[in-house]
């Protein structure tokens, strides 16, 4: 009897310490930094926002382009916490008031902000400007990320309420600006001339980060993408 | 009062004993239970009821409950027909925020700051679940619940020949775990038990797609299956135990008539929790009639299966209404 509970409280110590780490291991991604994420619009320093979501994902149900994706358990405490992934799907803000930040339940998603201008997810940077076509003074004309592409974007000119898909809007310009013309923020990034061809897009301090450029971008790998979690003044 | 701390310190761990003090009618009864005709008479009526087949009645109901609340999740994602949103964790009922109590409590301890938002939806479900019986969560909505059951039941049969055995762990296992995963929470700053919650992996995966982690989810029901009966809900699921506490003041609950009581054990050999039914042992009912402790799930499975319907469903002060 007494050697029975002796081994039943060694199996116990053993089973609580496995479990305990297991859990713990989720704690490896994160000090390893071996993941960066972009987060939905409103989300607190990346600490306090693994801390702070409840991993249940009503931002992913009320966005109205499905930006959001929940991590798997490669993210260790970052399981089941939201990101978006910009060069498939981007947020381009197609719901007008930040509907992910009005559905979190406990403030991850900070309810300080309730407009899209508020927004700092990261900033726009000219990581590949060897590939911007403007740079090139080439234009560019068919589907942005060609017909296969299944990312969707909202076109006010189209329909006001409803996002479309990226394919099927193809494009005819003779200079490419589509990092300018698709952005949804008012002053965000403008196209500077470089001379009578050549031009480059130039990011302003308005940017948010919401990496719409960076997936309507038609050059491979993207010549523009998010600086996650950058700002603005320490690129410039 | 000295009852509701006794439930407590077993639901804690604590393994149950013959009560100190017996009413003076349970003194009687068990006196009265122990003469020779009685005994005699108590094995006639044990021979006599061969034949009773429990029913499955709260069973069949239970598990329409589990599969039309996850149900419910999904569709209200999927098709859009918005009546709940969100996954077990956290979420809108028609609008209304809930939020699980132990995944609140977590993200409560490591942001160390709580929005009204969480206050509102934890507040809802504590009154919900102090009304409906607390580990109820566990029994007719937790949808590793009734995987657990299967397994279970599996489990059950490979025992019977001989294939596998049963190891028990001490059950103060999961108060440890349940004080070591706070004490986590607040030191480390992060959601720690979230990685290895069954309950929110597998309540995402419904809803959102299949994610790796539930191979984490399929390796507990191993365990359960060649190891230890229902290893997780018993002696690991923090959850359960912060329900357990909202539960020992529940109204609705499982009593027991030690009149009716045969002390066959058939109750605590089907039960998720057997030191609840400590009391139907002979002998050890303080009282003639007890309410069955907080760690009790509300599953009903020793209320199908006694066949002198000794255990019952009964809900506080109802009778007295009526």
């Amino acid at each position: 009897m007494i050697d029975q509970d002796r081994r039943r409280l060694i199996r116990s110590l053993l089973f609580g310490a496995a479990v305990t780490n297991a859990a713990l291991a989720g704690y490896l991604p994160v000090v390893r930094r071996s993941y960066v994420r972009l987060r939905p619009p409103g989300a607190l320093e990346e600490h306090e926002f693994l801390a702070a979501c409840i991993k249940c994902g009503q931002c992913v149900q009320v966005c109205p382009v499905k930006a959001i994706k929940l991590a798997d358990a490669g993210d260790g405490f970052g399981l089941g916490v939201p990101h978006i992934e910009a060069r498939t799907q981007a947020c381009d803000f197609s719901c007008d008031a930040v509907q992910c930040v009005l559905a979190c339940p406990t403030g991850a998603l900070s309810h300080d902000l309730s407009k899209k201008e508020q927004v700092r997810m990261g900033v726009a940077v000219l990581s590949n400007p060897d590939g911007c076509l403007a740079r090139q003074g080439r234009g560019f004309s068919g589907p942005a990320r060609g017909a296969a592409f299944p990312g969707i974007h909202r076109y006010s000119e189209i329909n006001r309420w409803k996002p479309i898909p990226i394919a099927d809007h193809p494009y005819q310009l003779d200079l490419c600006d589509l990092c300018v013309r698709e952005c949804p923020i008012t002053g965000a990034i403008r196209i500077e001339r470089l001379d009578e061809h050549r031009a480059t897009p130039v990011v302003e301090k308005a940017c948010v980060g919401c990496g719409m450029c960076e997936m309507i971008c038609p050059a491979e790998p993207p010549a523009i993408t998010i600086d996650i979690r950058g700002t603005w003044e320490a690129r410039s | 009062m000295n009852r509701m701390v006794e439930d407590f310190a077993v639901m804690l761990g604590r393994t149950p004993d013959k009560p100190a003090h017996c009413t003076p009618e349970a003194t009687r009864m068990l006196a009265a239970k122990r003469t020779p005709e009685a005994v005699i008479e108590r094995r006639r009526c044990i021979a006599g009821e061969k034949d009773h087949k429990p029913n499955h009645f709260w069973r069949n109901w239970r598990w329409v409950s589990i599969i039309a609340v996850n149900l419910l999740f999904v569709l209200s994602y999927r098709i859009d027909i918005q009546v709940v949103e969100g996954a077990l964790t956290a979420s809108r009922f028609v609008g209304f925020h809930m939020a699980d109590l132990n995944s609140a409590l977590q993200v409560m301890l490591a942001y160390k700051h709580v929005v009204i938002n969480l206050v509102i939806g934890t507040g809802t479900v504590l009154i919900f679940w102090l009304l409906l019986g607390g580990r109820s969560f566990c029994a007719w909505v937790c949808p590793y619940h009734l995987l657990s059951e299967i397994a279970e039941q599996v489990h059950l049969k490979l025992a019977a020949k001989k294939i596998v055995g049963d190891h028990a762990l001490h059950r103060g296992t999961r108060t440890v775990l349940w004080l070591v995963f706070a004490g986590l929470a607040i030191v480390t700053g992060y959601t720690v038990f979230e990685v290895i919650s069954p309950v929110g992996i597998l309540s995402r995966a419904f809803t959102y797609g299949a994610s790796l982690a539930l191979l984490w989810v399929a390796f507990l029901l191993v365990i359960e299956i060649v190891y230890s009966r229902r290893f997780w809900c018993r002696y690991i699921c923090p959850i359960g135990l912060t329900y357990g506490v909202v539960g020992a003041f529940s109204p609705v609950r499982v009593v027991y008539d030690m009149e009716k009581c045969l002390h066959e054990g058939k109750c605590r050999k089907v039960c998720l929790v057997p030191h609840v039914l400590g009391m139907t042992r002979l002998g050890y009912a303080s009282d003639v009639k007890r309410a069955v402790g907080a760690d009790c799930t509300r599953c009903g499975m020793c209320v199908e299966v006694c066949p002198s319907r000794a255990l019952r469903f009964e809900i506080k002060g109802l009778d007295k209404l009526l």
